[in-house]
């Protein structure tokens, strides 16, 4: 079914939607985890990414920046091809050097922050540009000072992670993702390791970056930060997107049996 | 205690022998084993196969054979075939032989790391060796410290065995006193030495523990 989106050219990368990914077909051996989902994202879009675990939303969302391959389908990022079906229907890479260059435009928070232990908070942030970009520690510094004091962190720019509470954790592995300046943010469950008591800090980080227009994409269970923060909440269920909408209709009135099934079962 | 001192020479230049071999296996076999290492966990299958198959020789017939065969029959196999010097040769059978177990304790050091760190790494760009050269590695080598300082006593003490290639090393010549002078005094003296070695190498090892424990 052609849609909208590839009807449309796309020369510009402005007119290009920021993520586009289309049939995207994924199996665990013989567990078909994805079965064709569809999402276009446009800039400075939030989508919050909802539904029950096994769902598929995380892999999914793994998906769009090469944690996992696909097995069919296509992913543009900004206009450009990640991966796209060949005449069999198999779904073909683009050469790896621009694989990389592509999923570099994408920065991702994990559910277990992945810090580096080994470096403090400050080497953590600094760690990639310098070493990925191959910037100077000094024209980096101010950078990595100011996001810092963004996520609230300039005093913990010594710490090990260790000494970290979760929550603090988190947001440094959103300062470190921001260093290397990408388009769009994807976040996989940013609170869902976290103390009920620590989840506010982190929302209110990403809240701040929503407020920025930064493009992101949310996997969470926390229902109330996708009704006040994302402006579109895709459902998904058993490995297909079962609905999208703007986030106030969803909560207002969810079309599907299965969305209203679920966001019941959460209250 | 007069003759205690006036064996202590001799016995010094012994240390001397076994200290050189030490050290030169050290250099030789902890890159050696790293590249093994990575090659076993490698996807290439087949590279993989042949270190296992590796392993399994070096660590699967004793030090000993291994030394006196490098010695004595390379020389009489075609191609690799030749003579080296017992010193040489002697650093060619260590370092191979420790390769293989170093590579042992580098691949389960490398395995213990938990796949968030190369997909963190991933997502902010890293290619595989800067993964494994910023991130994955320096957190092996504070895992991979104590069976290391198992490995490197260790060697210290099977430096003895080059005593079947003639080679005087710290045990050799304390024989040879033995020997000489109908006393066992320089065995002591030789052990006392022997456990000064690892008593450095053991208080070299805690300090790196200590070092690297910075971000418990």
């Amino acid at each position: 079914m052609p849609s909208m989106t590839e009807a449309m050219p796309m020369t510009s990368p402005m007119t290009s939607p920021m993520i586009l990914a289309e049939g995207i077909c994924k199996r665990f051996g013989s567990h078909d985890v994805l079965k064709g989902v569809s999402l276009t994202m446009a800039r400075g879009e939030v989508i919050a990414v909802i539904g029950p675990s096994g769902s598929g939303k995380s892999t999914f969302l793994r998906c769009l920046n090469h944690l996992e391959t696909i097995d069919a389908g296509r992913i543009n990022i900004e206009g450009d091809t990640l991966v796209a079906n060949d005449a069999q229907g198999r779904a073909r890479y683009v050469a790896d050097a621009e694989v990389r260059r592509i999923c570099a435009r994408m920065g991702m928070v994990f559910q277990h922050f992945n810090l580096f232990p080994h470096l403090t908070v400050l080497q953590n942030i600094i760690e990639a540009p310098i070493t990925v970009k191959g910037l100077k520690r000094e024209s980096i510094l101010p950078k990595a000072e100011a996001l810092l004091r963004k996520v609230g962190l300039l005093d913990k720019r010594d710490a090990y992670p260790s000494r970290l509470s979760g929550g603090q954790k988190q947001r440094v592995a959103i300062a470190r993702a921001l260093a290397m300046e990408p388009d769009i943010m994807l976040f996989d469950e940013p609170t869902s390791a976290l103390d009920p008591e620590l989840t506010g800090e982190v929302l209110r980080t990403i809240r701040q970056l929503a407020d920025e227009h930064m493009t992101m994409l949310v996997v969470t269970h926390e229902m109330g930060f996708a009704r006040e923060v994302a402006s579109r909440v895709v459902f998904m269920d058993g490995g297909e997107l079962i609905e999208s909408r703007p986030a106030a209709a969803f909560f207002a009135q969810p079309e599907h049996p299965r969305t209203r099934a679920f966001l019941e079962s959460m209250l | 205690m007069d003759y205690v001192l006036s064996i202590i020479g001799p016995l010094a230049e012994g240390s001397l022998v076994t200290l050189k071999l030490f050290f030169i296996t050290l250099a030789l076999a902890v890159p050696l084993g790293l590249g093994l290492a990575l090659i076993r966990i490698s996807r290439f299958t087949v590279a993989s196969q042949a270190v296992n198959g590796y392993l399994w020789l070096m660590r699967g017939t004793p030090l000993m054979l291994q030394l006196l065969f490098i010695y004595f029959a390379l020389p009489f196999l075609p191609v690799v075939g030749v003579r080296l010097p017992d010193f040489p040769a002697a650093i060619v059978a260590f370092a191979l032989n420790y390769a293989a177990y170093f590579a042992e304790i580098f691949r389960a050091g490398i395995q213990s790391i938990d796949r968030g760190q190369y997909e963190g790494a991933k997502v902010l760009g890293f290619s595989y060796s800067q993964t494994m050269r910023r991130i994955v590695l320096p957190q092996v080598v504070k895992r991979i410290l104590p069976p290391m300082s198992n490995e490197t006593i260790t060697l210290v003490k099977d430096t003895s065995l080059i005593y079947v290639l003639a080679l005087n090393d710290l045990l050799r010549a304390a024989r040879g006193i033995v020997q000489r002078d109908f006393t066992i005094t320089p065995f002591v003296v030789a052990a006392a030495f022997y456990l000064l070695m690892t008593l450095v190498l053991t208080w070299f090892f805690q300090r790196l523990e200590k070092r690297h424990a910075v971000y418990d």
